[in-house]
């Protein structure tokens, strides 16, 4: 019976990881499932829904020759998960700002307790070494409106000096 | 004659990846059909428009309604065969989804003024100035008449952000070198 599985991989960044990974589990028999796979301080780091026939250990085993030869550090957690199971945004909230320690958590924190539920999360610092620019893109649902929220970024900008842009996302069915 | 609702083809069928045809004269049966794609519209998932490719029709034609949406500017229920845009200006991102892609949605950019020329039911040309979500509609749509999906024009987050945030304000998208 087929299950669906996480399966973290992080190592340092070269050409072939994914070419590599995915090819070791399409000779194993597994399906890809949703993924995300991005380049992070010169790391690469994936996280990929895999559906198997069979344990967590199979499994294991299965991608131990593939991320030994790629330096990679490989977890897998069997998840109830399941495709077409998609939430739409309703928001896009972009926030920037000057660098600095807890700009995060002040953000997120007052977000979720505006009723944000975030769906999807980069960050990046831009600028330059002196002057780091801390960057934040998020797609999400606003649980409790999207005026709260509206309220919520500009007490941010105003109090913690970032710049900060709610757009709703008005979908369009065509 | 009764109105028939048509069967939306999902991708991947080939159809949805044809270049459409013009239509040379508004008869009867394109009458019908434009009918026929009306109904199809109303009874599908709150769509706003909805183009003959869709339906396996490769015929320029398309219908728009964006009336539903609150607050906005638009010409109501407009059906427009062979239409062209002729002018359009600035570059704004937004969500589309697609009756002939189920179960996704994805960020697209599109010019946000148009100035669109095309035929009404009575083969009559018009001329429509139209901005925002239902000169965004249009061009969905209108994207159908050259089997191009949008999925073929998706920009990743990271695209958006960089766009938004370092463009000045009326620095083109970006200019030939």
């Amino acid at each position: 019976m087929k299950k669906w599985y996480m399966v973290t991989l992080v190592g340092r960044d070269r050409r072939g990881i994914v070419a590599g990974v995915t090819e070791a589990l399409f000779e194993g028999r597994c399906n890809l499932g949703e993924a995300s796979m991005v380049r992070l301080g010169g790391n690469f780091a994936t996280m990929l829904m895999v559906e198997f026939d069979g344990d967590t250990p199979a499994l294991e085993d299965m991608l131990r020759p593939v991320s030994g030869r790629l330096g990679l550090r490989c977890h897998v957690d069997e998840i109830e998960a399941g495709l077409h199971r998609h939430v739409e945004p309703d928001v896009r909230i972009s926030v920037y700002g000057a660098d600095r320690a807890g700009i995060v958590a002040e953000v997120t924190g007052a977000l979720a307790e505006a009723g944000l539920n975030i769906l999807n999360l980069e960050t990046d610092i831009g600028g330059t070494e002196g002057n780091p620019i801390y960057i934040m893109h998020l797609d999400g649902v606003a649980e409790q409106g999207v005026d709260t929220l509206r309220e919520v970024l500009e007490t941010l900008s105003r109090e913690k000096n970032v710049e900060a842009r709610l757009v709703e996302n008005d979908l369009l069915m065509g | 004659m009764t109105m028939a609702v048509l069967e939306i083809l999902v991708y991947p069928d080939p159809r949805l990846k044809e270049i459409a045809r013009p239509v040379e004269t508004v008869d009867q049966a394109t009458l019908d059909f434009i009918d026929d794609l009306e109904e199809t519209l109303l009874a599908g998932p709150a769509g706003v428009g909805i183009a003959a490719p869709q339906v396996g029709c490769l015929k320029r034609i398309v219908i728009v309604d964006v009336s539903s949406k609150p607050k906005i500017p638009h010409h109501g229920h407009l059906v427009l065969i062979n239409p062209v845009i002729v002018a359009s200006e600035g570059s704004v991102v937004g969500r589309e989804g697609c009756l002939s892609v189920p179960d996704y949605t994805g960020n697209v950019a599109r010019a946000n003024r148009i100035t669109l020329s095309a035929w009404d039911k009575t083969g009559t040309e018009q001329v429509y100035n139209m901005e925002g979500f239902e000169a965004r509609a249009v061009q969905h749509e209108m994207d159908h008449l050259e089997g191009l999906l949008f999925l073929d024009r998706l920009v990743s987050r990271r695209d958006i952000f960089r766009r938004k945030v370092y463009q000045k304000p009326g620095t083109p998208a970006s200019k030939p070198s």
